[in-house]
């Protein structure tokens, strides 16, 4: 009796694992010195790096964009990679709902580091700390472009076409 | 004839860089950097008075600051703010609170919404639209909120000398360690220079309107 028990428990339990497995990307939060580390990852390979939070609109709306520029270029050396800017605070309550609800499937990162002043320049000087910014680099050839501003499809689109290797 | 083709090509040069320059959109316009002149404005307060740096004879400078109704950064500096303005208005340097946002872009940033958030947190500041964003595009605000500190001259211009943000932190005000904009202010008042004129802090974008 108790070790159809268990084999239920354990069945449930994988049944669990599996269907959570399909679903959004778990966030995990980093310091600066990871961000900076992606940031010099010496892969050939374009990154394309967003900024963006829960709270900040622009950002929700080209969201999509990325997702699907994910999800695209899954097989190709393009790695779409959304950092948020949320409190780590907000984690449970906001960021973690948001993805879910979203079923979101670029990596993703929060970013612990509340006090901007420290790490913006360091990551990019013409950086004025707005968000949506995003970032695109592929450290290997040398390549590198910023954008402070909200993107259109249109523009990531070209962007990848562009850059990717 | 082969003579005048080269002046004619090289008006239609300078020509032709005019119109280049005239079509380039103001968002690569840097803005003021510290130690600029900023210029004077007249904008219309939540009162419905017009508001300009020149009406205040006795102030020393001013906490011109970008921030908005819809940001959730600007509201959570909302009460610093006051604070802000509580502390260093006797000391000469009142806040004059610009909100930079397009209404069409984001509604709830309309002039009637600035009145009803000025009545509801009782800003002892002027709060006034930059309807048109011109002065927004002259200071170079990209976010909210968004500070820069000016003084006033001899002369009656105002200098930049801060730009950047209220403090370390904005999500928790009780764990705030560093209170960059007051740093900047005492060194004002006590007539020293400031030793950190540049601060950085993630912000929402100033909502541009859209041509």
């Amino acid at each position: 009796m108790t070790i159809y028990l268990r084999q239920l428990i354990l069945l449930l339990a994988l049944g669990l694992l599996t269907s959570t497995a399909t679903l959004a990307q778990e966030v995990s939060t980093i310091k600066f010195d990871q961000l900076q580390e992606l940031r010099q990852s010496p892969h050939d390979t374009l990154y394309v790096v967003n900024f963006w939070a829960t709270w900040c609109k622009p950002c929700i709306k080209e969201m999509p964009y990325f997702e699907a520029a994910h999800a695209q270029y899954k097989d190709q050396p393009v790695r779409v990679i959304l950092v948020s800017m949320d409190a780590v605070q907000d984690m449970e309550k906001r960021v973690m709902p948001f993805v879910q609800k979203r079923n979101l499937q670029s990596r993703l990162y929060l970013l612990d580091e509340p006090d901007g002043n420290t790490w913006i320049d360091r990551i990019e000087p013409k950086w004025s700390g707005a968000i949506p910014a995003t970032m695109f680099f592929n450290n290997k050839r040398g390549q590198y472009e910023f954008i402070e501003r909200e993107i259109s499809e249109q523009e990531l689109q070209e962007l990848i076409t562009k850059y990717k290797p | 004839m082969k003579n005048n083709r080269i002046p004619f090509l090289y008006m239609a040069c300078l020509l032709l860089v005019g119109v280049l320059m005239a079509a380039m959109p103001a968002i690569d316009n840097p803005g003021y950097q510290v130690g600029d002149t900023a210029r004077d404005f007249t904008l219309k307060n939540v009162d419905g008075k017009m508001i300009s740096m020149a009406d205040y004879k006795d102030a020393k400078g001013f906490i011109v600051t970008f921030t908005c109704n819809t940001c959730p950064y600007s509201v959570a500096y909302e009460d610093r703010l006051i604070e802000l303005h509580n502390k260093y208005a006797p000391q000469g340097y009142p806040i004059i609170a610009i909100n930079p946002n397009d209404v069409k872009v984001s509604p709830k940033d309309s002039y009637k919404d600035m009145q009803v958030r000025a009545k509801e947190k009782n800003f002892p500041f002027p709060y006034v639209y930059d309807e048109t964003q011109e002065i927004t595009r002259a200071y170079g605000a990209t976010r909210t909120p968004h500070l820069y500190v000016v003084q006033k001259q001899k002369d009656g211009s105002f200098k930049v000398a801060y730009i950047g943000t209220i403090d370390d932190n904005s999500r928790e005000p009780e764990k705030v360690q560093k209170k960059y904009a007051e740093a900047a202010l005492d060194e004002l008042v006590a007539g020293k220079a400031v030793s950190q004129p540049n601060t950085k802090a993630i912000g929402c974008t100033i909502k541009w309107r859209e041509a």
